[in-house]
């Protein structure tokens, strides 16, 4: 017998085992189609549930990414500071978020296909039991023992296999989530550990903005006394430095520094 | 006949196709018996695919069972084995 055809044979089996529990064949179908409710609210839930995993692995890379684009505006500003080894310690830092990033993407990619297919089954098992809602009510209503049977057997028989289908893919769906949920729990662990720099604690800085404060005091200092000199000596070297937006004022050690912190 | 590919839906393909999905079955279920995880996938792929290509969707408000039943598209052989229920549910 063909693989397809045993896996047909094993749900039919199941679904003529739930059939023969009822005395009265009219209450199978009153509690059928309660069973199909609870099912069709638990494969909505389970959409619901895929979403909100879906949106967390969406937070995640945007805050994967914020993170990245700091490390590159940290090696191009530790570039132009001359500091080469900080900026290779920024790029570093970023090519292993690479890695995290693209992870992360696969996992969304993969949620949404979940998404995708929960929903489209919901509405599948949405038309299936409004139609058995239908048919269960007309079969009640005419209802005479000697054809009953044959009609809910029938029936009963395509909702059931329905019904075992969408239990089955939403037990995948939310055996997947779990799985992801883990691994996003370890991302937010580590994005929590510091070790990739929470955008929420950008103030407080990692090591190479801390260096890069350091040196940007430092040259703060530097250019002010640069102007100092320039100021007692008669030169106009604030016309080079802060004037370059035209703001030339009369206070030239004011707009050094503005110009100073910029950087 | 009609055929559902769980997780997916039933789909109405034309009786002449069997012969055809038979061989493309044997395949599927050779790998199975012998484990070979990559030959499944490829195996299982062909058969989806010659479903859905030789097939259209069912009217979702049919309720009528379906003539044959494949495994999801993502399915791993474990997966299969336990679909089959390897403790001997099913005689033959």
């Amino acid at each position: 017998m063909s693989l397809m055809q045993r896996i047909s044979l094993i749900f039919r089996a199941k679904a003529d085992k739930a059939l023969d529990r009822a005395e009265d064949p009219r209450e199978t179908l009153d509690y059928s189609y309660k069973r199909q409710l609870d099912l069709l609210s638990k494969v909505r839930r389970g959409v619901a549930d895929v979403a909100t995993s879906r949106k967390r692995v969406e937070l995640q890379a945007g805050q994967l990414q914020q993170q990245s684009d700091k490390l590159t505006q940290q090696a191009q500003k530790a570039l132009s500071m001359g500091r080469e080894d900080l900026a290779r310690e920024a790029l570093t830092r970023k090519s292993a978020l690479a890695q995290q990033m693209t992870d992360l993407q696969a996992q969304r990619d993969q949620l949404q296909g979940e998404e995708e297919k929960l929903t489209l089954a919901s509405q599948r098992l949405q038309a299936k039991v409004e139609s058995f809602r239908t048919q269960k009510e007309t079969i009640k209503a005419k209802y005479t023992a000697a054809e009953a049977s044959t009609r809910i057997n029938e029936a009963f028989s395509g909702i059931s296999e329905e019904m075992g289908d969408v239990g089955m893919a939403v037990q995948r769906a939310e055996d997947k989530t779990a799985q992801m949920q883990a691994r996003s729990g370890a991302i937010d662990e580590l994005i929590a550990s510091g070790a990739l720099d929470d955008v929420s604690s950008i103030n407080r800085g990692d090591d190479i903005s801390r260096e890069l404060d350091a040196m940007s005091s430092q040259s703060d200092v530097e250019s002010e006394l640069a102007a100092l000199k320039a100021g007692t000596s008669g030169t106009s070297a604030q016309a080079l430095e802060g004037g370059q937006h035209g703001a030339i004022e009369a206070t030239p050690v004011t707009e050094t520094r503005t110009e100073g912190e910029q950087a | 006949m009609i055929v559902r590919i769980l997780t997916e839906g039933q789909l109405e393909v034309p009786d002449e196709r069997l012969d055809h999905l038979n061989e493309l079955d044997a395949d599927v279920e050779a790998a199975v018996g012998s484990g070979d995880e990559a030959a499944f996938v490829q195996a299982l792929a062909a058969l989806l695919d010659a479903v859905r290509s030789g097939g259209s969707p069912l009217d979702p408000e049919s309720l009528v069972d379906s003539d044959l039943i494949l495994p999801p598209s993502d399915a791993t052989i474990e997966e299969v084995r336990e679909l089959l229920g390897d403790d001997g549910l099913i005689p033959g």
